[in-house]
């Protein structure tokens, strides 16, 4: 049914059809039409945040843990360019956001105008899609196709640019219907092609499922589909930073993360498999290491939605395009109706290998002595957090690749990190919308102090919503990862990568009305984390680390996966010049 | 638009050959991509070539079907047959692009390219100018005491040899459209 109201009250009324309950956003002069609106109504709760770079990383911790697109709503002009981090952030990691700008009047469009940004152009190279609506009449339509886009194929940020007049002017409102736009991307993979895939499963001998982001972002169903067949062919399985949980880590089939700081085993299958199923995954860099030495005696086979990441960096052998639950489910029945068939005897060689690169006890350390080592902050967190209803959120750094480490994912959506785009300050908002999304879990951003004062101006944010997360902050007072890469290629040249005049992190938390605790011992350190948990609120936990402790294991830049530095190794000079020029 | 029928992402028999080669000879491919008319369109395909690299030797653009709201754009491009085969991937995943067709692998397809060029001379040299034009079947469409403004339709070698004979008979002046191209039979 079509009806008449302004453009503004379109935009709710659009968010309301759409199931939206959450709005994370930041008023300013060209949007306050839409601001009125939202405050006329008890439909959707605005989160005010302190930074619009927190409620685009807001919006995507809160899509990426509920499986739901994530809304932003910020003004023109700089409202839109604080925006842009986020969005870059999400199109490289593939989260469904909606970004909502408000614009100049259309017929100030142009003429540099007060807070006038050429918003859609400047985000266009980091949306997915983006719009400028100049007529409102035209407004739902966009709206609507706005989150068609976003969560159809590969997920991604869309923007939609409203210029103020637009907002006050009425048009005519439809609500959403299943969308008729040419944009279908084809979600059933090619039968051809998957039944070439299940003779190569019955065949192989070394065989390894590689897995990423794309098997969270298809849904539980597809872990779940992932996790049968797993559990059915009994062959190993890795996945990259961006598909932690979707395999759970207690399964018996789970090798670890892979790449650059992934487990010596799983990197070493990757090296030495003859069969590897790319599930969702898009040989990223970190992951790759040399390219002309990776996984050199494979046959490659990759299924995912997006036609582009097939091919781009490595050949492949057997391509599937399709979503990753519709194709798994035709494999495994293909699979099934020819008689559920593996290599057996050869798989189980393969696992007598694989045994002996786990017994490597790749992650070992050691805590001694009176300073926590980072490692063992994050054991202690592991043990003292796994039994809770828990969300994980983390900044950039070593940080985060122990965290990935030493944390254990049972189940997707439970571990939001920034993979892609590696920024800085993801982390705290991040941690803000996925508690926005499960106001009773336990969200825990785990932290650098040099990434966590990025945006750590949201802790008003956490203060004024209730939302109790907690800020686990491992402070080495360095820029660790960097100066990790300036102690191994850089001659120990330590290059403005210490965390100078830092702030007292519990005053800091005191200030906003927040618990800050501070540990240093690791005798205290149990205690501190139950204290943290148990507090009803948000904490910002100052736990001091060792300052020169490394992330291991290392694939060095411009090595192959069997070249990986293990903890302690000798690591002057491992990055040769060709090495160095990569980040 | 009835040869256009191939879906984006389609496997089987689309522009996208998802088994390619690895080589590293650089190939030149003519690429038919069909949009919808809407503003920033043809910013979306030229940013994705600067942003990723790519190389345009030609690009036409104009709308094709008035009523569906679709434009054609044209490009000329060149790479090894993997890049191709990514540039072909990665303006298919552009919302508003409909279809990306490679005219260079699907079969014999035709190319022209319209150019004008002005000569400026006297005497022997003037006479010789527009017998050439003739020999080529360019057609004079403004002529001054001195000059002549010549417009030629080819395809963009026939265009290039024409303007190497201009040259020294006093070319001063080159507008060329970029290659618009239409495969073969249907
Ligand atoms: C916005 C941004 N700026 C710079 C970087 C480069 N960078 C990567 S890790 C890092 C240091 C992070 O320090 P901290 O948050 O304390 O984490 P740590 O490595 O010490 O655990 C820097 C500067 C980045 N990833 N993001
Ligand atoms: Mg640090």
């Amino acid at each position: 049914m079509t009806r008449q109201m302004t453009g503004a009250k379109m935009v709710v009324q659009a968010l309301i059809d759409q199931g939206v309950d959450t709005v994370f956003g930041y008023p300013g002069g060209a949007v306050l039409p839409i601001y009125d609106e939202i405050f006329q109504q008890n439909h959707i709760k605005h989160i005010l945040v302190r930074h619009e770079q927190g409620a685009v990383h807001a919006a995507e911790g809160y899509a990426r843990s509920t499986g739901k697109p994530g809304v932003c709503l910020v003004t023109s002009g700089p409202g839109a360019t604080n925006a842009v981090t986020g969005l870059t952030d999400a199109l490289l990691d593939s989260i469904p956001i909606i970004v909502l700008t408000g614009q100049v009047p259309t017929f100030m469009i142009g003429s540099d105008a007060f807070q006038e940004a050429d918003t859609v152009g400047i985000t266009r190279p980091c949306t997915k899609h983006n719009w400028l609506v100049k007529d409102t009449d035209a407004l739902a339509g966009v709206l609507h196709e706005a989150f068609h886009v976003a969560t159809s194929g590969r997920p991604g940020p869309v923007l939609v640019d409203i210029p103020k007049d637009v907002q006050f002017a009425q048009g005519s409102y439809d609500a959403p219907k299943p969308s008729t736009s040419h944009y279908q991307p084809k979600v059933k993979g090619d039968m051809q092609e998957i039944t070439e895939l299940v003779a190569a499963i019955e065949n192989a001998k070394r065989p390894l499922f590689y897995t990423g982001g794309g098997v969270i972002n298809s849904g539980p169903g597809a872990s779940q589909l992932l996790r049968e067949l797993v559990g059915a062919t009994g062959f190993p399985i890795t996945s990259t930073l961006m598909g932690l949980g979707a395999y759970p880590a207690s399964g018996d089939k789970w090798l670890g993360m892979l790449g650059m700081h992934g487990l010596y085993e799983a990197n070493m299958a990757m090296h030495g498999c003859d069969l590897m199923i790319n599930i969702g995954a898009r040989f990223d860099d970190r992951i790759t290491g040399l390219i002309s030495e990776f996984s050199p005696k494979s046959t490659k086979a990759h299924i995912d939605i997006d036609p582009s990441s097939i091919n781009k960096v490595i050949r492949i052998d057997i391509p599937i395009v399709g979503d990753v639950g519709h194709v798994l489910e035709d494999l495994l029945k293909v699979w099934k109706s020819r008689g559920r068939k593996t290599n057996s005897e050869a798989v189980g060689k393969w696992w007598g290998q694989i045994k002996e690169w786990q017994a490597v006890d790749c992650l070992k350390f050691k805590q001694q002595g009176k300073i926590i080592k980072p490692q063992y902050a994050l054991s202690r967190l592991e043990a003292l957090t796994k039994d809770h209803d828990r969300y994980i959120t983390t900044e950039v750094g070593q940080h985060q690749m122990w965290a990935a480490q030493y944390l254990n994912f049972e189940d997707p959506n439970r571990w939001m990190t920034s993979g892609g785009l590696g920024t800085m300050g993801y982390g705290f908002p991040a941690s803000i919308g996925a508690q926005m999304g499960h106001p009773e879990s336990l969200v825990i951003n785990v932290a650098g102090e040099a990434s966590w004062l990025m945006n750590m101006q949201e802790l008003g944010t956490a203060m004024q919503y209730n939302l109790p997360v907690k800020q686990f902050i491992l402070n080495n007072e360095r820029l660790g990862m960097v100066r990790q890469w300036q102690e191994l290629l850089h001659g120990e040249r330590y290059s403005s990568s210490w965390s100078e005049s830092l702030p007292d992190f519990v005053k800091l938390a005191e200030a906003f009305g927040a618990k800050g605790i501070q540990c240093s011992d690791p005798d205290d350190l149990d205690d501190a984390i139950m204290e943290m948990i148990n507090y009803d609120g948000p904490v910002v936990f100052d736990c001091l680390v060792e300052k020169h402790e490394n992330c291991f294991p290392m694939i060095p830049s411009g090595k192959a996966h069997n070249e990986m530095l293990l903890g302690d190794a000798e690591t002057q000079g491992v990055i040769d010049a060709k090495g160095s020029v990569m980040v | 638009m009835s040869a256009l029928k191939l879906k984006k992402g389609d496997t089987a028999k689309s522009a996208y050959n998802l088994r390619p080669t690895f080589s590293d000879v650089i190939e030149r491919h003519t690429l038919a991509v069909m949009v919808e008319n809407e503003p920033g369109v043809l910013a979306r395909v030229i940013g994705l070539f600067a942003g990723r690299g790519y190389n345009i030797e030609s690009l036409t653009v104009a709308e094709v079907d008035h009523q569906g709201h679709l434009s054609r754009i044209t490009i000329v491009t060149t790479g090894t047959p993997q890049v191709i085969e990514q540039i072909k991937a990665q303006l298919g995943r552009i919302v508003t692009v409909h279809e990306v067709h490679d005219l260079t692998v699907e079969g014999p397809s035709v190319e022209r390219e319209l150019a004008m060029f002005k000569v400026v001379g006297a005497g022997e040299k003037r006479v010789e100018a527009l017998r050439l034009a003739n020999i080529f079947r360019a057609n004079v469409v403004d002529s001054t005491l001195e000059t002549f403004v010549f417009e030629i339709t080819g395809a963009p070698a026939k265009i290039d040899a024409f303007a190497d004979l201009m040259r020294p008979l006093g070319l001063i002046d080159v507008a060329r459209t970029g290659v618009a191209a239409l495969s073969r039979g249907d």
